[in-house]
């Protein structure tokens, strides 16, 4: 039976099985295979071995990595009020409809899903997309924001066919108040490139970077982009444990956010509302500072805008209204925009006098109605002048000769070096971005400026329209304000400052921004009262006296009148010209004279001259901050008012110019703009 | 010698259930049955639990194993011809008629259920080679093996273009495990060996789908793809890795049950498994799987009949390479091919022909005399 090929090469010879004779050779095979076996259970061994002993850190962590994620909590931020505790910036809770792209698939058809449900306006999705662009990894971008509660009723019952699609509870700033102090508040926005930019700059140690990282809104403008640290508060976090999908499974700890400081400011929110209100619809600035504390009282810039816009994303309709508006909304006049002091500049000037020695208060001159220099004549407004003029009588009546020859005696190097110390031309350090410095013209300061060699040598003949705060004199409604409270508190001058304390949300301690002394000038008393008595005088028998008629106490003013030369690059129709070339009023007053409670300074474009225009502001402000009396309606304008303090032609002298900001210039509310020109 | 009836009763009852069981086996199997029941409820307990449903799985396999291993091997044998031209038939069916599920063309739809003719040539294909070997068995030449080859490989092939390279490979292995045991030549089988390895450049371009392709380059460096197929690989080996010594306890697999675990119940049941139970759990489970082949050796060993004997080895050699091929593709050693673990993998139709097989070497072990033909 059994046949043996022995040329057989592909068989081996153990084919017959019916005796166990060819039994050893399987054996063989299957002793072959267990070692077979067992090696390869050991290479599986030796495998699980690495995996999981050696190797057993490094994929331990990588399991923890995969199943935890940090989740930022961004804290709430903080709220601001006004000296007596009225809230101006505050947060609510509402629902936003909010979609994880990373979850949702085809996010248009889900968007378009959702306006069968609920109102998604091409507003909505076109932000939506914009986000979108922005969006950083596993962040979850708002469609829709406030929800209504049937709207989040009927997003809840269809959120399992929509995935991805998340109901959240977010804080939104919201400003009580509106418009209201707006250029002191200012308002949060969404963050943006240019914002980490600036956050990395003001943090060089690089602590707040992380905690950002949640947040979405930056204050913009204001104190809320000044004290954007303190409001924001300390983000805290979440550690999730999520599954493959990213969805959180369970929360494995907690370190909860602290809120953001509560900001109690300076500010009177009801005097800031008078003050608006005196305005109406005219255009201009004001600034009203506690001279013995610095604090600022109210911080006007007309028009306003209402910062509730920016919260949840600015429509564009909206801002390009803002921008293009050609009275400037955004546009913080008390800070940014500098000015030619006018008249308003005749007190600083000589109180200068008094204290370098160049005047005595009885020293007069005779005014023939013009000073004559190098050829050209400098006409004071009244013709025929105003006859024998001591110091008294050059505020009182506003005398531009006795100041065009105080000038002049006096030289440009000393009226620079005295203006200097009273913050004419510098920054004053207030709590807000973006102040503009002004400029205090002086030889120097002309050699930097212009860069032509013929341009940079100073005029004598310059200085002589300085001396009525007319010529390359530029300063901020701010500035004039802190020179008139530091000459109200007698030489000493604070940093001027919105916010009062700081309040820790935690502890509920109080940091207090306590009245910092900027520098006690070395003026005399007696000096200061000469200048104070003639400040008085004007508002009984002077220039203010039509618009404090009657008034139960005694403030000390001047009023004064900028013109305006030249509009490069405005767009205002042809008959608005005519109002735009009008001169600025301005005024200084401080009050009660003899133990100022406050000092302020108004700016009324293209107001006419100050008597007219700021003073019936100045009266308003003062009879509500000192006699709680309130006046309804705007401050009435003086038409009767005489324009004594309107500064005369000046020859052929470099014209004192404000240029209103060109448009593309004021493009951004948050660039300084540069106001002088030669 | 008790006789009282109740006695009597029980004692029938025994020989009735287990005279045709091979009791170290159905031990062995019992054990991994629990085991991998535990580790299917921990895949799927927090979310469409398969626990029950793998529960009548397993009963439903231990009824068809007892089944099988009442019949004589001699009808077995009977079996072996029609059974595989019956494979044959329904995969033909299938390359004309299948349903088309994920680009690959498995199943037939015959108005109850979808079926997978493949899975039948897992135990038919072995058979008819057994059978084809045990019938020329006095007169064995290298034209017998050819043949066998092609017996082998026209249901490998026709598997193997559906495509279902899982099956196909185990179909392979089972029915080259006959021919080598039947007693292929060394010289034959490192010579083939050698043709294989030289003709994979021609295999990795013609016969590779490109997914295939796609599954062998990431196994050489799995991050080249992390969240597709690489995406698989990567967070089993994680799950395995990050079980350490004594893994993370049984149901507190985070890989498992945050989902990072692609297939947890079915294909990478292991990693289940090995993320809980960490290396120790490993070893014990090595060393059943080590007593389930060795056990089946043995029955091979002491098998008198050329059929059984070559059946029972390439059967045991079958589980070893599941065994194998499954976990080193959990643990990223070899590619991802749809391999089940034995006894442990969620599946109704897979544990069926497990138990099918187990069920054939108890017929084998336990009817004892030579078979003719």
């Amino acid at each position: 039976m059994r046949t043996y090929h022995a040329s057989d090469s592909l068989s081996s010879s153990f084919r017959d099985f019916h005796g166990d004779d060819k039994g050893p050779r399987f054996r063989f095979r299957l002793i072959v295979t267990v070692v077979l076996v067992l090696a390869a259970f050991g290479v599986l061994f030796a495998r699980f071995f690495w995996l999981q002993i050696l190797r057993h850190d490094y994929y331990s962590t990588r399991a923890e990595d995969n199943r935890i994620t940090l989740v930022p909590i961004v804290p709430s931020r903080g709220t601001i009020a006004d000296r007596n505790g009225i809230v101006l910036a505050r947060n609510y809770s509402a629902f936003t409809l909010e979609i994880d792209p990373e979850r949702a698939g085809n996010i248009d058809e889900t968007i378009d899903e959702l306006a069968e449900l609920i109102e998604i306006t091409d507003q909505d999705r076109r932000r939506f997309k914009k986000l979108q662009g922005e969006a950083k990894n596993f962040e979850s971008l708002q469609l829709r924001s406030r929800l209504r509660d049937e709207e989040v009723a009927i997003i809840a019952v269809n959120r399992y066919r929509l995935p991805g699609v998340e109901i959240r509870a977010r804080l939104f700033r919201e400003y009580p108040l509106g418009s209201l102090a707006v250029h002191a508040l200012g308002y949060i926005g969404r963050e943006r490139e240019a914002d980490r930019a600036w956050i990395e700059e003001r943090d060089p140690g690089g602590e707040q970077i992380g905690n950002y990282r949640g947040t979405r809104h930056i204050g913009q403008n204001g104190l809320e982009r000044h004290y954007e640290f303190q409001l924001h508060g300390k983000a805290g976090h979440e550690e999730l444990e999520v599954d493959r999908f990213g969805r959180a499974v369970r929360r494995l700890s907690i370190v909860p956010p602290v809120q953001g400081a509560t900001l109690t400011l300076t500010l009177d929110v009801r005097l800031q509302e008078v003050a608006e209100r005196a305005f109406a619809d005219r255009r201009g600035a004001l600034v009203a500072i506690d001279p013995s504390t610095g604090g600022i009282l109210a911080l006007v810039s007309m028009p306003t805008y209402d910062p509730n816009l920016f919260v949840d994303g600015i429509r564009s309709e909206e801002w390009d209204a803002l921008n293009n508006d050609p009275d400037l909304p955004m546009y913080n006049r008390a800070i940014q925009s500098a000015y030619p002091p006018g008249s308003t500049f005749k007190p600083f000037m000589a109180l200068a006098a008094l204290e370098t020695g160049k005047r005595t208060p009885q020293q007069a001159i005779s005014d023939p109605g013009y000073f004559e220099f190098g050829g050209n004549r400098f006409r004071d407004d009244k013709a025929g002048g105003h006859g024998s003029v001591d110091m008294h009588k050059s505020i009182v009546q506003s005398c531009d000769t006795y100041y065009y020859q105080l000038a002049n005696d006096m030289g440009i190097d000393a009226i620079a070096n005295f203006m200097r110390p009273l913050g004419f031309g510098q920054k004053t350090g207030i709590d807000l971005e973006n102040e503009n410095e002004g400029v205090l013209p002086s030889p120097e300061w002309k050699k930097k400026r212009f860069r032509k060699p013929e341009q940079q040598k100073w005029f004598a003949g310059e200085t002589i329209s300085i001396g009525i705060g007319q010529g390359y004199n530029s300063y901020t409604p701010l500035q004039l304000a802190l020179a008139t409270a530091t000459i109200a508190n007698n030489g000493v001058m604070f940093r001027p400052h919105l916010v009062r304390y700081i309040t820790d949300s935690r502890t509920g301690a109080r940091t207090m921004i306590e009245p910092q002394p900027v520098r006690a000038l070395p003026l005399k008393p007696g000096n200061i009262e000469v200048i104070r008595r003639a400040m008085v005088e004007v508002n009984k028998t002077g220039t203010g006296a039509r618009a404090f008629a009657g008034v139960p106490y005694t403030v000390a003013g001047k009023t004064g009148t900028a013109q305006v030369y030249s509009l490069r690059g405005s767009a205002y129709s042809a008959n608005r010209v005519k109002e735009h070339l009008r001169d600025h009023a301005l005024y200084i007053a401080f009050a009660p004279a003899e133990d100022p409670k406050i000092a302020l300074a108004v700016l009324v474009e293209n107001g006419g001259f100050g008597a007219q225009s700021a003073a019936p502001i100045v009266r308003m402000v003062l009879d509500h901050y000192l006699l709680g009396q309130t006046a309804s309606g705007p401050a009435p304008e003086d038409p009767g008012a005489v324009d004594s303090d309107a500064p005369a032609e000046t020859g052929e002298e470099n014209a004192p110019a404000l240029e209103l900001p060109a448009e593309d210039e004021a493009s951004s509310p948050v660039e300084p703009v540069e106001t002088a020109s030669p | 010698m008790n006789h009282s009836p109740i006695a009597l009763l029980a004692a029938r009852c025994w020989r009735f259930v287990f005279q045709r069981l091979d009791l170290p086996l159905f031990l062995i199997v019992c054990l991994l049955a629990g085991i991998g029941m535990m580790s299917v409820y921990s895949a799927t307990y927090d979310h469409n639990n398969r626990l029950f449903s793998q529960m009548g799985n397993m009963a439903f396999g231990f009824a068809v194993m007892w089944i099988v291993a009442q019949i004589p091997p001699q009808k077995l044998l009977r079996f072996a011809v029609p059974l595989y031209l019956f494979g044959l038939i329904l995969l033909l069916c299938v390359w004309i008629f299948g349903i088309k599920v994920k680009g690959a063309t498995r199943w037939l739809d015959i108005g109850i259920a979808r079926v997978q003719p493949s899975e039948l040539m897992k135990i038919a294909a072995p058979l008819m080679l057994a059978w084809f070997f045990h019938h020329f068995q006095e007169r064995l030449s290298a034209r017998h093996f050819l043949i066998a080859f092609i017996l082998l490989a026209i249901p490998f092939l026709m598997i193997a273009r559906q495509p279902d390279l899982g099956t196909a490979i185990l179909v392979g292995a089972a029915g080259f495990y006959v021919i080598f045991f039947a007693g292929l030549s060394w010289r034959a089988l490192f010579g083939m060996i050698a043709l294989v390895a030289a003709s994979m450049p021609l295999v990795w371009t013609y016969l590779l789908k490109d997914f295939q392709r796609r599954r062998l380059l990431t196994l050489l460096d799995p991050t080249s793809d992390p969240l597709n197929s690489g995406f698989h690989i990567i967070q089993s080996t994680i799950a395995v890795g990050s079980g350490g010594m004594h893994g993370k306890g049984w149901l507190a697999g985070t890989q498992t049950h945050l989902e990072f675990i692609p297939e947890k119940h079915t294909d990478f049941i292991f990693a289940v498994f090995s993320e809980e139970w960490g290396l120790v759990g490993n070893s014990v489970l090595l060393i059943v799987y080590f007593l389930l082949i060795g056990r089946c050796l043995m029955i091979a060993a002491e098998t008198p009949s050329f059929f059984g004997r070559i059946l029972a080895a390439s059967i045991a050699l079958t589980f070893f390479t599941c065994v194998f091929v499954n976990m080193g593709m959990v643990t990223g050693i070899l590619p991802v091919v749809g391999i089940p673990l034995p006894f442990m993998s969620y599946g109704g139709t897979a544990l069926l022909v497990f138990f099918c097989a187990l069920g054939i070497l108890m017929s084998i072990r336990t009817h004892p005399g030579r078979l003719h033909n």
